[in-house]
């Protein structure tokens, strides 16, 4: 299966299922960070069960120094 | 107690600190605990999935203490701004949103079409609104008609350092406000500072003046007393200026 995540294409194993199992297979569980799946913003509580499909376009994204 | 209410928060300080450009964590976490500022701007950007654990300022930042103003930096229109702005509060650390809506890449002056929409809609939403703005008196009224919770006029162009080019525009658009008018973007030194609180300003935003300053410490505590010293100032009352001279000591009692 190929996903988009910030805008490259990333091949992902079949124990990547989840959005959980993204955030996790880059370590990102403990750190702020929101996360965007085909446009639509997906809540904290619902990672565990957001499932992932071929094609989708996942954006990661998190606070920077900005003025 | 001087306070400044935006929406439903309060704070004592009037100073707003941009995160931006800063050479490193350290002077950056010492020039925004010495700036006395309450209120944090930030950009919301992809994290770098090739290096996702870079230390990162937000991790050492006591978040009882700061309140985060995210912007929509980087949006050329409204709807990109309102993404950005539910990205923002998704992140569940604020509901406030710095409304930035840029109309050309060289100037970086705000568009105020997209701006004006972008602000209508994210009111609408329940965020807390602050909106940069040209210091447009009409522009800053129609935002205000939808219910923005600030106004932030730019002094000058985003980190141009030129301090306030039109007072004319600021003073009408202080004179007529409803909600707190920050002075945001083009911030030099702390005589900008000053003068932007002395016109009556609620508040002045800023980064780059005090990030790329030769000692960003040294001048991030400037600005502080140079917003405070033209707040007192403005509460004070100056005197009106007059053409000729009127002398200070008394022109009775003179030895002959």
């Amino acid at each position: 299966m190929q996903i988009i995540v910030n805008g490259k294409q990333v091949p992902l194993t079949d124990q990547v299922r989840t959005i959980r199992d993204l955030l996790d297979s880059y370590q990102l569980m403990e750190k702020i960070v929101v996360v965007e799946q085909n446009g639509t913003i997906i809540e904290r509580s619902l990672y565990e069960n957001q499932t992932i499909a071929d094609g989708d376009r996942i954006e990661i994204v998190h606070f920077v120094g900005g003025g | 107690m001087d306070v400044l209410k935006i929406g439903a928060y309060e704070f004592r300080s009037r100073l707003l600190l941009g995160t931006g450009k800063f050479a490193d964590l350290d002077t950056q976490g010492k020039a925004v605990e010495v700036s006395g500022a309450e209120i944090l701007t930030f950009a919301v950007r992809r994290l770098n999935l090739e290096n996702p654990h870079e230390p990162h300022f937000l991790e050492r930042l006591d978040l009882k203490r700061f309140t985060l103003l995210p912007n929509t930096a980087g949006a050329y229109t409204a709807e990109e701004a309102v993404r950005i702005a539910r990205l923002a509060k998704a992140s569940g650390l604020c509901d406030m949103i710095k409304v930035e809506v840029i109309g050309d890449q060289r100037t970086l002056l705000p568009d105020p079409i997209g701006t004006l929409e972008a602000s209508r809609i994210l009111v609408e939403e329940g965020f807390t609104v602050l909106t940069y703005t040209n210091d447009d008196p009409i522009l800053a009224r129609r935002l205000q008609e939808v219910g923005v919770h600030a106004v932030m006029p730019g002094a000058s162009p985003i980190g141009s350092g030129q301090g306030i080019i039109n007072e004319n525009n600021l003073r009408f658009i202080i004179e007529e406000a409803k909600v707190p008018i920050i002075v945001d973007a083009g911030i030099g030194s702390p005589a900008d500072c000053a003068k932007a609180m002395e016109l009556g300003a609620d508040g002045v935003l800023l980064n780059t003046a005090v990030a790329l300053a030769d000692d960003p410490v040294l001048m991030a505590e400037a600005m502080k007393l140079g917003v405070e010293a033209g707040r007192k100032g403005f509460l004070a009352g100056r005197i009106p200026k007059k053409r000729y001279a009127s002398a200070s000591s008394p022109t009775e009692g003179m030895i002959e």
